[in-house]
């Protein structure tokens, strides 16, 4: 394997700061929406908010529509945990996401975009506000008729998901949509709509400024171009890891200096627990397709009652509470967490853990499909921890403690416990 | 015409009655009030013609749109993987030992209310809070202190 593996970099493309926007947005308007579209599908770009879907076909899709009304969203309600990649983007480079918002509303024919700001990262709405204004300058002097906007959300997860974005936008309780209708034909306010995560809209303004082969030689076969990586745990060099797609779990802990290192979760929460037995698996789409949150835990950890337990609760409170699996398995899940760590756990609760999570398949979104992904990963990659927990030839435990239950309720009218 | 009047009258006419709207003017009312009463309820959803029950719903859904009263200053720290592996609990008792009050409670003085929330998106930092729209990373039990006692001792 080692022999035919190319030679991977880590880089700096996208927090490259160059001043040049204004001249690489000009030429570009001036190819034609086909050329672009090409470069677009040819560059190989996939979303990076974690769905990866192509990002040419979006654009392509929606460019076809006749509607007169369309918009252009960007994704910045980035709250998968262990993701933090997309506000240093805003920060540092706002340029880059503006003009591939803009280029994306030429195509398709928006006059309106929109930045769905997550109400966490509300203290960067001066700034980038104030980036906005320049850019419309910019905008005007190109004869560009295209206006961008900030929404803000008010702290909900299930708003990153795009169709209840487009919910959220529209004043409603952010659940999302059955689909299809996809958004590139019926996205907010029922209109087309592209909605792109910020680094998918920074990765376009590389490919209009380099071109589509430049970012296409760079990565691995179904993978192309280059990923922000969000690292943080137990690593003593946390923070962003700009790379081209194709690295192993295995070369990012070596450049982030993890020692004894016991488990990563790839791709946060919705993502998976990877043992290190798995830490050659590459970071590709074909493979372990993230968003870019890595996690990292070392041996001081448990695994169970400090990752899981957290995931499992994260997810019972972020659950829009539309699908029925979704609004439940999790705090089915959580009790039976409890009920194993109390040491009333049988080989039957982890079949049953695992037969309910699998119900989670119907649920209508995204994070109703992966809410129970902390509980499955964690028995399929780390069952001996579970193991050591249940009792062995024990068939069922109602996991009630009757002692105490007899004692409590004596004590509540006054009684003598006689047992 | 009382304050709170006055607030969703000049909301509403920014932002416009259009249901697209519902959200910056919860937030414009929970950014100067701390929270959505009953009452301003009410009022957004005379001022825009949407039953109340629907500007209940959106803002009932949102952990930020508070519908129970809040100080001045809401804390917000961050309980999600890597704040707590990083030692959120000692931040959270750090606080509670300060301000005298517990998570989820408001001080007397309805200055502060303690919250825990999710990812904040600072893992690299952690642990990390918001103290209403402001964000404090790599805090210590003993900086997490400093920081409330100016919030405490301010202006």
């Amino acid at each position: 394997m080692t022999t035919t593996k190319k030679q991977l970099h880590r880089i700096d493309l996208i927090f490259k700061n160059d001043e040049d926007c204004k001249e690489i947005l000009r030429k570009a308007l001036a190819k034609s929406n086909q050329e672009v579209i090409n470069e677009m599908v040819n560059s190989g770009l996939k979303g990076r908010g974690g769905a990866g879907f192509p990002t040419g076909l979006k654009w392509k899709l929606t460019a076809e529509s006749k509607e007169k009304d369309k918009y252009v969203i960007c994704n910045a309600d980035e709250g998968e945990p262990g993701t933090f990649k997309d506000r240093e983007i805003l920060t540092r480079v706002p340029h880059k996401v503006l003009s591939g918002m803009a280029m994306c509303s030429k195509i398709i024919g928006a006059r309106k975009g929109f930045i769905y700001l997550r109400g966490e990262y509300k203290f960067l709405v001066p700034d980038l506000k104030k980036e906005i204004r320049k850019f419309h300058d910019i905008l005007e002097e190109l004869g560009l008729d295209f206006h961008v906007e900030i929404f803000l959300g008010s702290g909900a997860y299930i708003c990153g998901e795009e169709s209840a974005l487009f919910e959220s936008m529209e004043g409603k309780r952010g659940e999302p949509r059955n689909k299809p209708p996809f958004p590139t034909e019926c996205g907010y306010l029922g209109k087309p709509t592209v909605i792109n995560n910020v680094e998918t809209l920074a990765h376009s303004y590389t490919i209009l400024k380099f071109g589509a082969q430049k970012f296409r030689d760079l990565g691995v076969k179904d993978s192309r171009g280059s990923k922000v990586f969000s690292v943080s745990g137990d690593t003593p060099i946390p923070g962003i890891y700009e790379l081209e797609w194709g690295f192993s779990v295995n070369d990012i802990l070596e450049m982030s200096g993890a020692e004894n290192t016991k488990a990563v979760q790839v791709g946060g929460p919705s993502g998976a627990l990877i043992p290190p037995s798995q830490f050659d698996r590459l970071l590709c789409y074909s493979d372990l397709a993230t968003g870019g949150s890595l996690i990292i835990f070392n041996n001081s950890r448990d695994l169970l009652k400090d990752v899981v337990m957290n995931f499992t609760e994260f997810f019972i409170e972020e659950s829009c509470g539309s699908c029925v699996p979704c609004r439940n398995i999790p705090a089915l899940l959580k009790n039976k967490l409890d009920k194993i760590f109390a040491g009333h756990g049988t080989r039957n609760d982890l079949i049953e853990m695992e037969e309910w999570s699998n119900i989670m398949q119907i649920n209508r979104c995204g994070l109703g499909h992966t809410a129970a992904n902390p509980v499955t990963t964690s028995i399929k990659n780390f069952r001996e921890l579970y193991e050591e927990l249940i009792q062995r030839n024990v068939e069922f435990d109602s996991g009630i403690d009757l002692a105490s239950a007899v004692t409590e309720s004596c004590e509540f009218v006054d009684r003598i416990p006689q047992l | 015409m009382d304050f709170q009047e006055k607030l969703v009258q000049d909301l509403v006419s920014k932002y416009g009655t259009d249901r697209e709207n519902l959200l910056p003017i919860l937030q414009g009312v929970v950014d100067q009030e701390r929270y959505l009463s009953e009452d301003v309820i009410l009022k957004i959803s005379k001022a825009m013609s949407i039953p109340a029950a629907h500007v209940y719903g959106t803002a009932s859904f949102y952990s930020f749109l508070d519908t129970e009263p809040r100080g001045k200053y809401v804390i917000r720290i961050c309980k999600t993987i890597t704040c707590s592996m990083k030692g959120k609990n000692q931040i959270l008792m750090a606080i509670e030992n300060f301000l005298k009050v517990k998570v989820g409670e408001t001080t007397i003085d309805k200055k502060f209310t303690i919250l825990q929330t999710n990812c904040l998106g600072w893992c690299h930092k952690a642990p990390a809070m918001l103290v209403n729209d402001d964000v404090y990373t790599e805090l210590t039990p003993e900086k997490v202190v400093d920081i409330l006692r100016e919030y405490k001792e301010e202006k």
